[in-house]
């Protein structure tokens, strides 16, 4: 791993830098202008965000909604990140990967156990770490939606097959947000060890919030 | 009015004007004892017809219905686009999840046999027969915002509405907000992928293809009839969709989508153990 600060943030003032352990969520409320940078440390972990308004919660992330401005299902550097409402709550202004999922969606338990088996249903998964997180903050499960899938990479094929399949990312890789208003971030540092999106070993990510 | 037998200045007269629309006839309409109505399959029996309703361009309805049933799309002229949202009416925290639909069946798009999965690990509704072929699990409904950039307006009355504040309201008929509103499903709009990510509009597959949707638990079925976002015609074009539901039977661990893959069986063994434990 790497503890370098990436270079698009160098010089700018920290208001905070902390490590999301693996398998653990984390939250922050990034204030408008703020840029928050997420560090692939050790390489090819996924972060689940989900992005709320952090004055009005019901205005929060959409996949489709952004897809639908983009134009586009992979989301890289100037992709806004668009509510339900179709205002912009965040933009990727820095992105060291090249593209990033967000029609992947959680893992949960439920799921899991669709995909691979009833034996991983009382494993950790994603929307454990999103329902324990986001009830500090007063969200439910009616607020979890379709996320964004940080250095995950799901290729949609020809034939509209599609799957989570070995990441593009690298240890130390960064990407960075800037709030286009006060945003409410949830994140789950992954814990799925069924699939190739953390390389089958979750590992701890850094993030950095840096002045406006 | 002048005329004293339709006068509307008295409750008398206002009841005579009121009930003289009794009868009126319209194409976009619910019919009422739906059994009357016409536009039945032919192997559907009158006891077992259950909903048929006509929803015109830029209109929503909604409906709640039983385990079993089955609801029919039929896009009459070509150019409706039905965007779907369905919640478990038993626990309407349970809902559409498109990123697991198309994540668990390893398959974006739609078509015969694909299941409508929820954030639970089941299935709330099987597309069991599909002659469109025409379907979008990535772009979602309108939002006011952007119709009003695009048609000048947005509002679910204004003549332009968008697909979210008819949403909102049909949510409304059954108590639930805004924020319980998931991403959404459309119908009969089509949309590929390119290799590079682009979303490729391919839109309708033509006047009076069909879709039915066969329910695997009870559920609340939201519908909104508005064009499809990545349309890229400057007007606002959206044409009556026709829906007929008729009782049937759910799905059993025998049924053709159960045994297409081990996702599904899983997936229809979760629903059915669920539908059964809860007395459904």
């Amino acid at each position: 791993m790497t503890n370098e600060t990436p270079d698009f943030i160098a010089g700018r003032t920290v208001v905070l830098d902390a490590v999301v352990g693996r398998r653990a969520p984390w939250s922050h409320v990034v204030r408008a202008g703020e840029l928050l940078t997420i560090i692939d440390s050790h390489g090819n972990q996924a972060v689940d965000c989900l992005i709320y308004d952090a004055d009005d919660t019901s205005i929060r992330y959409s996949a489709p909604d952004t897809i639908q401005a983009r134009g586009n299902v992979y989301l890289t550097e100037g992709s806004v990140l668009v509510a339900n409402t179709g205002v912009p709550l965040m933009t990727l202004v820095a992105d060291e990967v090249g593209r990033h999922d967000t029609i992947g969606g959680a893992c949960s338990k439920e799921s899991n156990s669709l995909r691979y088996g009833n034996h991983t249903v009382h494993e950790h998964a994603c929307v454990e770490n999103f329902l324990a997180e986001g009830a500090l903050w007063g969200l439910g499960k009616r607020d979890l939606v379709s996320n964004i899938n940080w250095y995950m990479n799901v290729p949609v094929e020809a034939d509209g097959s599609l799957g989570i399949v070995d990441g593009i990312s690298a240890p130390g890789l960064s990407l960075t947000l800037r709030a286009e208003r006060d945003v409410l971030v949830l994140v789950s540092n992954c814990p799925q060890i069924n699939n190739p999106c953390n390389g089958f070993d979750p590992t701890p990510v850094r993030m950095v919030v840096t002045a406006a | 009015m002048s005329d004293s037998t339709t006068s509307t200045a008295s409750p008398e007269g206002a009841r005579a004007h009121a009930r003289s629309m009794s009868g009126t006839v319209i194409e976009t309409m619910p019919t009422v004892p739906a059994a009357g109505a016409s536009d039945w399959p032919t192997d559907v029996a009158a006891d077992a017809r259950l909903v048929a309703e006509t929803v015109g361009g830029g209109n929503y309805t909604t409906l709640a219905v039983a385990r079993g049933t089955v609801v029919e799309f039929t896009d009459l002229e070509g150019d409706a686009c039905v965007h779907l949202a369905v919640f478990n009416s038993a626990q309407t925290d349970e809902r559409l999840n498109v990123a697991d639909t198309v994540k668990i069946q390893w398959q974006a798009y739609l078509g015969t046999g694909s299941m409508l999965l929820s954030d639970r690990g089941r299935v709330l509704a099987t597309i069991v027969d599909d002659t469109s072929e025409r379907h979008d699990t990535f772009v979602g409904t309108s939002t006011r915002a952007v119709n009003e950039a695009r048609y000048g307006d947005g509002s679910a009355h204004g003549g332009t509405p968008a697909g979210r504040e008819l949403l909102v309201l049909g949510a409304a008929k059954h108590g639930l907000a805004p924020r319980d509103l998931p991403p959404t499903v459309s119908l009969f709009q089509g949309v590929r992928i390119a290799d590079d990510g682009a979303v490729v509009f391919h839109g309708s597959a033509g006047a009076g293809t069909r879709v039915r949707l066969r329910f695997e638990l009870p559920a609340i079925v939201l519908v909104a009839n508005v064009p499809h976002p990545s349309d890229r015609r400057a007007e606002y074009v959206s044409t009556p969709v026709r829906i007929r539901a008729w009782r049937d039977e759910a799905a059993t661990l025998d049924s053709p989508e159960a045994v297409a893959t081990p996702e599904a069986g899983r997936a229809f063994a979760n629903t059915i153990d669920y539908a059964r434990t809860r007395g459904l």
